[in-house]
């Protein structure tokens, strides 16, 4: 394949931002918003083209006959270290990175022209498109690394943007210190990963994908069985790197920095913090998996956390105000749906079931991202058009937005998993790859299932139906409408997108190993977890379609749960609790009284003393000569006469 | 009477103890200049009486006189200097009152 369409992809966002960074401030809003969607149009159309001529030329460098097979367009030596260990930039084309080349430039092409009308008249709105540019740049270098160190470096560099357009609103105290958070914990993260490409790379003397994950055996036996407490090294590597991807996917315990990440602007929550960035620690994962597979610790590792970030994060949801926040917990629930797919996805070193949570896990990626990026823009037009994030300030909005309602609710039915809405077809397929498993994982996901239907439901009731506020009274006059054609057009794009992609014969495309894989629907699975959704749904339903205190007094019987789970249950306060009054406490203020007492005090003590010697003696410079001669006497007579005692 | 090293000795050591006792005592450094000479002298003379009494075939000690001689010349020019110079700043050629040497 020739490789100036795969340079242009990355080269033409990277320009944007150069562009837009550095000349921003000389141009109009207008000319920056429409320079960075025409260059984000040009990259959607550029790898759309790649992503097709991967899937259906035929071309037999990437397909051998039924196998699709893993391609490197280019793989440019950056940094050569020692002889076989070098930093390479490279871009590889394989099934999932071109399903990713596929969901990045679609979300990012419709939060850039959604932007135009979200942002309207934003000061830094030049800003705010150059770092756009720059993120997609980044998540882009991301997905299509040849080697472990590149999607590192990238990593790092989404990472920073991420930061930068959180804290977009840097005027906003609570926008500054998330945007710190954010950056704070997933760099704790990414130490992990770090640590663990080290590990990795000094056993297996090289950081490239494709000879680890094509010879995993091999990589298993340049590790000799090295064991450390207890577990081979193999899977602390292994466990290392999944830390980084539990950064940045906010796994339980490193996800408190996602909900506050919702302090950006509500287009980049969409984008970064619903449809790409935080799937990055599952795209992980799955670049690695053939390594997961050699160690059901690591895989066990990863199906535990997921199950329980995905529990922890639904129950959080249904217990919030903010919608933001909701959608926010909403997408740590659906992110550990994939991880626990990909944990259940293999056993003994076998893929179970050939390799389905594998193919689940990346169909979920790819419908999540359609349908959280809807539903993330459908609540910016809510915002925009009730100024509040909260529920308690909308309500009976159906009448006054029907556009939002209606994308909105297919939406709600996408992720809720109803047919013939995309989530169904995806979360159907993880639930499946779960039983395939064990039967409990299963159960576990599939009440996680119902919780999710109630909680998306319980937020579309309370914003659209519920009560019917007197809007005209708090807002001067003027009613609540549905936004411009810029807003409105990626709404309806993207539900149209929800409502059909489930439709796509994903086995075909994205499997474990290349291997066709046709998608039977287990009507057992699916006929139970439609059914639990919809019961699920008319709970909501009951509860909330027209104003009551049924869910006051629900609350009132078990208020403490309640409590716990708006709190969140209390993790940022364990949180501040260990960094306060033990990290700070307990170890940094005995530290700095040590530094202070201690290392300054020696310090200071040869200062005193030279000070007070220097003092001491400084009398014999007077500068009169004679006194000089008298020492220069003295000293030549009591020299002489020491000479003249050692002699005679 | 022979006339031996000692004569020639004594007075050379007196010379150097006057040198040596107007070097530290007097405040004008003419005066200071003066015992330097002294001092300087009485060494030339030992130079010359040691080598015209004990190696009298060789010439060192001349050579060394003479040089003696140059150097105490060039430096007295030099002491001179100074001494016109710090007299211009400050009106006065007391060496108590030349401490600028601390600086």
């Amino acid at each position: 394949m020739d490789i100036t369409i795969p340079i242009l992809i990355l080269a033409i966002p990277l320009f944007m931002f150069l562009l837009l960074g550095l000349g921003g401030v000389k141009m109009s809003h207008k000319l920056a918003g429409t320079l960075g969607s025409l260059g984000m149009g040009t990259v959607l159309v550029l790898s759309y083209y790649t992503a097709f001529t991967y899937y259906f030329s035929g071309n037999p460098e990437f397909i051998d006959g039924t196998t699709r097979l893993q391609y490197v367009v280019f793989n440019q030596t950056w940094l050569q270290f020692t002889p076989n260990l070098a930093i390479k930039l490279g871009f590889l084309l394989d099934p999932i990175s071109a399903l990713m080349l596929i969901v990045i430039p679609t979300i990012s092409f419709m939060v850039h022209i959604y932007s135009l009308g979200y942002m309207e008249g934003e000061k830094g709105f030049q800003r705010y498109y150059a770092f756009l540019s720059l993120f997609s740049f980044s998540m882009l270098g991301l997905v299509v690394a040849t080697n472990i160190f590149q999607m590192y470096i990238f990593w790092e560099l989404v990472g920073a943007s991420s930061f930068l357009l959180i804290g977009f609103f840097y005027t906003l105290p609570s926008a500054i210190s998330a945007c710190k958070k954010a950056f704070i914990v997933t760099r704790f993260a990414d130490l992990g990963f770090l640590i663990g490409i080290l590990i990795l790379s000094f056993y297996t003397q090289q950081l490239d994908f494709l000879p680890m994950t094509q010879n995993p055996q091999g990589v298993l036996a340049s590790f000799g069985g090295a064991t450390f407490m207890g577990a081979s090294v193999l899977t602390w590597a292994l466990v290392l790197i999944f830390t980084g991807g539990m950064g940045k996917s906010a796994m339980l315990p490193l996800h408190i920095w996602l909900p506050d990440a919702m302090e950006g602007p509500t287009p980049v929550s969409a984008l970064i913090h619903a449809a790409t960035m935080v799937v990055a620690g599952v795209y992980l994962v799955a670049r690695l998996f053939p390594l997961y597979m050699l160690e059901d610790a690591a895989l066990m590792f990863i199906t535990v956390v997921g199950a329980a970030t995905a529990f922890y994060a639904a129950m959080v949801a249904c217990a919030q105000i903010d919608i933001k926040r909701i959608l926010a917990f909403s997408t740590i629930s659906q992110i550990a749906f994939m991880m626990v797919s990909l944990g259940v996805a293999a056993k003994d070193n076998v893929a179970i079931h050939e390799g389905l949570g594998y193919m689940a896990s990346m169909f979920h990626l790819f419908t999540h991202a359609m349908f959280k990026a809807l539903l993330f823009l459908g609540a910016g037009a809510l915002i925009h058009a009730v100024h509040s994030n909260n529920y308690t300030a909308m309500g009976g909005l159906r009448k006054y937005m029907p556009i939002t309602h209606i994308t909105f609710l297919i939406g709600c039915l996408a992720i809720a998993g109803i047919p013939p809405f995309a989530g169904f077809f995806s979360k159907d397929e993880i639930l499946a790859a779960c039983f395939h498993n064990n039967w409990f994982w299963g159960a576990w996901m599939m009440m996680v299932a119902a919780m999710t239907a109630f909680y998306m439901f319980r937020m579309y009731f309370l914003v659209f139906w519920w009560n019917n506020p007197d809007y005209a009274k708090e807002h001067h006059g003027h009613l609540p409408h549905d936004p411009g054609i810029a807003m409105s057009f990626p709404l309806i794009f993207l539900a149209i997108v929800s409502t059909v992609c489930g439709f796509i014969p994903f086995g075909k495309f994205v499997t474990f190993d290349g291997h066709e894989y046709i998608i039977h629907l287990d009507w057992a699975v699916a006929g139970s977890s439609i059914g639990i959704a919809l019961i699920s749904i008319f709970f909501a339903m009951w509860l909330y379609a027209k104003e009551n205190d049924k869910p006051r007094r629900m609350a009132d019987s078990c208020r403490w749960l309640w409590t716990a789970a708006h709190r969140r249950f209390y993790w940022d306060e364990i949180y501040l609790f260990i960094t306060r009054r033990i990290i700070f406490d307990g170890i940094c203020k005995p530290i700095a009284w040590f530094d202070r007492h201690v290392i300054d005090g020696t310090m200071d003590g040869f200062a005193y003393v030279t000070n007070k010697a220097s003092v001491a003696i400084k009398g014999f410079q007077s500068g009169k000569v004679q006194m000089y001669i008298w020492w220069y006497l003295i000293g030549a007579v009591v020299l002489g006469l020491i000479v003249a005692v050692c002699v005679l | 009477m022979d006339i031996t090293l000692i004569w020639y000795l004594v007075p050379s050591l007196v010379m150097f103890c006057c040198g040596v006792y107007g070097f530290l005592t007097r405040r004008n450094m003419i005066a200071m200049l003066v015992s330097l000479e002294l001092m300087l002298n009485a060494v030339d003379i030992n130079f010359v009486v040691f080598n015209r009494y004990l190696f009298p075939t060789s010439m060192e000690g001349w050579m060394f006189t003479l040089f003696g001689i140059a150097i105490a010349a060039a430096e007295t020019a030099l002491a001179i200097a100074i001494i016109i110079n710090l007299f211009r700043v400050s009106k006065n050629i007391d060496v108590r009152d030349a401490t600028k040497m601390k600086n």
